[in-house]
């Protein structure tokens, strides 16, 4: 389950930000996300988030959204791990 | 590709013109296409075009109607609600004589009666909704105002709401929260995952994906012209 979730979230990542297939492969958790990525605005944000509540079957609160929620790959990566672990 | 209007029914009474995008040569098959709504409609727009395009090649006539209230539109936003939507698609179909329809994304929330043909990637008005309502509140924060998704829907309801530079109605936002797509005889729906490659409504920016539109206009041509 853990190496599933990891695999969905690099799929969607590569669909919000419109990577080529096998490029978020080579994220890891250090990879800069949101303030590196200038693209990225409030918008485009809100439909990576209800786009991760659908894929992942979970519920994300707007007060559990913070820069560093978003601040690296492996960063998000924990907090969908957890919130699946909730479900 | 020509630019053409078709007579809009306004609830007051009598109709005004409003645009939609043709290819138009008169022939048998004739698809009225309802965009996406909101910011969706933006990211959409260069790949529905392209849609018709390939349509239009395939030997199909395609109309692309604007909605009340968007894009050169003399109605205002904030008087309308889905329904008057709903209507204007009708009055479309009804003036270009469509014998189909596709509708893509959220457009599938308003389309007209007794029409066969296709939804691409079906949403919920209440997922569309909630994506513009975080959106907002993501903003508020970034200029240092708290706002909180259920307060804003609550105030919106009675007030009416500005989410992603739309002005929408009270009325608006309870409708959309209500819509879903409803399976329903003749219809057809193409899930993303038939088209392939990542969904163009998630973008960050607007872009484009030839593969997927051969994919969908393939789909469509195949079925209008069977």
């Amino acid at each position: 389950m853990t190496a599933s979730i990891d695999h969905k979230l690099r799929r969607v990542l590569a669909d919000v930000l419109g990577l080529k297939p096998g490029q978020s492969d080579a994220f890891t958790k250090d990879t800069g996300l949101f303030g590196h990525l200038p693209e990225l605005d409030s918008m485009a944000v809100a439909g990576l988030l209800t786009e991760l509540e659908d894929r992942f079957d979970i519920v994300i609160d707007e007060d559990e959204v913070d820069g560093e929620l978003l601040e690296t790959y492996g960063a998000l990566l924990a907090f969908v791990k957890a919130k699946r672990e909730a479900a | 590709m020509t630019p053409h209007t078709y007579p809009c029914p306004l609830s007051a009474g009598g109709s005004v013109d409003e645009y939609a995008l043709g290819f138009d040569r008169g022939r048998k098959e004739r698809l009225l296409v309802i965009p996406a709504l909101f910011d969706e409609a933006n990211r959409m727009r260069r790949f529905t075009v392209e849609v018709m395009r390939r349509l239009d090649g395939a030997g199909i006539d395609c109309f692309l109607p604007d909605l009340p209230g968007c894009n050169e539109s003399p109605q205002d936003l904030a008087l309308l609600e889905p329904e008057d939507w709903a209507t204007a698609m009708h009055a479309a179909a009804r003036h270009f004589g469509a014998s189909k329809v596709l509708a893509i994304r959220g457009g599938g929330l308003i389309l007209p009666p007794a029409i066969s043909g296709w939804h691409y990637a079906p949403v919920k008005g209440a997922n569309l909704l909630k994506t513009m309502l975080r959106a907002r509140v993501l903003a508020a924060r970034e200029a240092g105002v708290t706002e909180s998704i259920d307060g804003l829907a609550a105030e919106g309801l009675e007030l009416g709401l500005d989410l992603a530079g739309y002005p929408l109605s009270g009325e608006m936002l309870r409708q959309l929260q209500g819509l879903a797509p409803a399976p329903r005889a003749g219809i057809t729906v193409i899930a993303h995952e038939l088209v392939g490659g990542s969904p163009l409504w998630l973008r960050a920016e607007p872009d484009e994906d030839p593969i997927q539109a051969d994919a969908l206009a393939a789909v469509i041509a195949m079925g209008a012209l069977a």
